[in-house]
């Protein structure tokens, strides 16, 4: 049974990621992604300050308001500062990341936050945290929760606004034409990354949540070039990197959410091989 | 106060070491993150500082001890072979530096957590603190640790010194590089060699996460100053060793601080500081240069308001009021306001009972700018054949660029003429013909 729950808390991880990836892969946002999934720290260690729970909603929302803050300020330091748009990035995430280190050895004695398990997590203990209701009836895990809500609200968000979502991605200008308010949709669809990242935090920390974001949807950009294709391919190519992972973790016997990581990759890599042999034929 | 001493005279050898080590990697860092920010890969020390974990598990399990130069040596590998991997990824297929980047640093580091803990469930004793190579110990700096990054700065120093033009070219056009006949594919490897040794000695002070800003936050800071690569280079080092410094001392006064956030907070204030303040280059200079060209373009346009209506009345030492201008030229009453306060402060406007009223050196400025406005008009209509109805616009605008030496240029192409499209007179005042 715990098997079951950590595979099926790795692939709702990669669902978010490969859905929400696949839309920043084709922005050209993929860094972007790395740096809020970096740049939370300091969101998650102030709001975990004030509830003392880290797994209070309040958790989920403070750290998303950190994700979109990390936005604004590259694309400021991008457009009002003119620093170019790599170094806003690499600047924004370390600059945040090391205020939210800092902030965890300032309040060492009150916060129990461990820093290795926010980097990498530990999807081993995911199953050990349930909800159990009042007529004792166990409802399975806390995180499976919250990342399947994660989910839902995703695909609320995709099924009603696909439209203004993909249009925003392929042609700015046209998409501004048409009337669609492009920077609503740049935001809500940074805040879905941000609160996909912080949801997942716990459970399989920040590297993995990169990986998700990135591998998935790189291995679909290599074999289609429809947009809904990408997105299925990405969603599978997720799910498969979790399951595989498991296993070779569990044969390894080492870090879970590190083989996920790494089967995202063994993934892409083939996909890279098959397109390279299809375009030379 | 006996503390700050202390750190001062680095009298504790402990100190000494943390700020001689951080110093000297800062500097190798300050240097190499120049070349990665102007050929547009300042994020590619955040995939090698995330691809060396690997390589250091790797080193570690086939050595089975923790040596410095051992795991080094497994770090430059894994790195390199990042370096590799983003460029092979971009060339050979659709995707773009950024996504091969972040998909190279997700994957390696990945893989590295996977044979650390493979490492630490195997039960060998000696892994203890291998995880504190990843997420820096630079309180915990022995002297042979500063031999290494002593070395590392050493040959990056050496390096660039020896092809400081070749890598200039490189940084700045390398099609023109190419052209030239400089072994560009070399260069680059050598550049991304000395980016992948700064990186892994990097790690140790401040810690994966962290290194990119190392490598950014002081190159970037230095774009801002100067435009020369000499220049950036040696501030970028500057602000590097500063940072470190002042990193180390912050994290030294209080017990329990980490070196490396503090050292990358110090930078990143730094950077934000020259962004702001740095002349030509900053926010602050922009912004009022910007004002002081929208100011110079106010007054310009009241002063040609003044001339109109002087032309009209065939007089122009009249004083117009508020409501008066605003016919002539509608704009909001607290710009003309604000711009008759600055001709007035400038002596080109007399603030009189009945109003405002040009001064001679302001009639001057006021002829001039009339008169670029109709020599320019004149010059499309003539040698452009654009219809004299469509040439205002074009007119307004330029009015307020055209240099002395153009004005010359101009009357000479015109032959000094009499009147514009319009048949209006182009003004010149006394002064003006005298010259």
């Amino acid at each position: 049974m715990d098997a079951f729950w950590i595979i099926l808390t790795g692939c709702l991880v990669a669902l978010n990621g490969a859905l929400l990836g696949s839309f920043l892969l084709l922005r050209r946002m993929s860094l972007v992604g790395d740096a809020i999934s970096h740049a939370v720290l300091p969101g998650i260690v102030i709001a975990y300050l004030f509830t003392a729970s880290l797994t209070s909603p309040f958790l989920l929302v403070g750290a998303a308001l950190t994700g979109l803050a990390t936005t604004w300020i590259i694309e400021t330091l991008n457009q009002k500062a003119r620093l170019q748009h790599d170094a806003a990035i690499g600047l924004t995430f370390t600059l945040l990341f090391a205020i939210g280190v800092i902030l965890v050895a300032s309040f060492t004695g009150q916060i129990d936050l461990d820093m290795d398990c926010v980097l990498y997590g530990e999807i081993a203990y995911v199953p050990l945290d349930t909800i159990t209701l009042a007529s004792g009836l166990d409802m399975g895990p806390k995180q499976v929760w919250t990342l399947g809500s994660v989910f839902v609200g995703l695909m609320i968000l995709l099924l009603t606004g696909y439209r203004g979502l993909s249009l925003t991605t392929f042609d700015v200008g046209y998409a501004a034409a048409l009337g669609f308010n492009t920077s609503f949709w740049h935001y809500a669809l940074m805040g879905a990354v941000s609160l996909s990242t912080v949801a997942a935090f716990e459970s399989v920390g920040a590297i993995l949540v990169v990986a998700f974001l990135v591998g998935p949807a790189a291995t679909a950009f290599l074999l289609t070039r429809s947009l809904k294709w990408m997105l299925l391919i990405a969603s599978l190519a997720g799910i498969a990197s979790a399951v595989s992972g498991y296993y070779l973790a569990l044969w390894l016997d080492g870090s879970i959410s590190g083989a996920m990581a790494l089967m995202t990759g063994v993934i892409f890599a083939v996909a890279f091989v098959w397109q390279m042999v299809v375009k030379n034929r | 106060m006996n503390s700050i001493t202390q750190f001062l005279t680095l009298s504790d050898a402990n100190v000494r070491y943390v700020v001689i080590g951080c110093v000297l990697l800062g500097i190798s860092s300050g240097l190499m993150g120049v070349y990665t920010l102007l050929r547009k890969r300042a994020l590619i020390g955040d995939a090698i500082a995330h691809a060396v974990l690997p390589g250091i598990c790797i080193a570690f399990m086939l050595s089975g001890v923790r040596n410095t130069w051992v795991l080094f040596a497994g770090a430059i590998v894994t790195g390199s072979l990042a370096v590799y991997l983003v460029d092979f990824i971009t060339r050979r297929s659709r995707l773009k530096p950024d996504a091969a980047i972040a998909l190279i640093l997700s994957v390696f580091f990945g893989a590295g957590i996977l044979l650390l803990t493979m490492i630490q469930s195997s039960g060998n004793a000696a892994q203890s603190g291998l995880d504190k190579f990843l997420f820096g110990k630079a309180a915990a700096m022995l002297p042979e640790d500063l031999w290494l990054f002593g070395a590392v700065l050493l040959l990056v120093i050496t390096v660039l010194f020896l092809g400081y033009k070749e890598f200039k070219l490189l940084a700045f056009d390398k099609g023109y590089a190419q052209s030239q006949g400089i072994p560009v594919k070399l260069l680059e490897m050598a550049l991304s060699t000395l980016t992948v040794l700064t990186v892994a000695t990097g790690i140790q002070a401040v810690g994966v996460v962290l290194m990119s800003s190392l490598l950014i936050a002081p190159a970037a800071a230095s774009r801002y100053w100067t435009h020369r690569l000499s220049g950036m280079l040696v501030l970028s080092a500057i602000m590097a060793s500063v940072g470190a410094y002042i990193g180390a001392f912050i994290s030294y006064t209080k017990p329990g601080m980490p070196t490396g956030p503090w050292i990358v907070v110090v930078l990143s204030a730094l950077t934000i500081g020259s962004m702001l303040l740095a002349p030509n280059q900053g926010v602050l200079a922009r912004y009022l240069q910007r004002r002081k060209h929208r100011n110079k373009i106010l007054q310009e346009n009241i002063l040609k308001a003044f001339f109109h209506l002087g032309e009209k009345q065939e007089n122009q030492s009249l004083a117009y009021t508020l409501e008066v201008l605003r016919q002539q030229r509608d704009m909001p009453v607290a710009r003309l306001k604000s711009g008759l306060r600055q001709l007035v402060r400038q002596g080109s406007l007399l603030d009189t009972n009945d109003g405002y009223q040009l001064t001679r050196s302001g009639l001057e400025a006021a002829t001039r700018v009339v008169r670029l406005h109709r020599l320019w008009e004149l010059y499309l209509s003539r040698h452009l054949n654009i219809a004299p109805d469509h040439v205002h616009e074009d007119a307004e605008g330029i009015e307020h660029l055209i240099t002395p030496e153009l004005e010359r240029e101009l009357e000479l192409i015109l032959d000094s003429p009499g009147i514009d499209p319009h048949q209006s007179q182009i003004p010149y005042t006394q002064k003006d013909r005298n010259r």
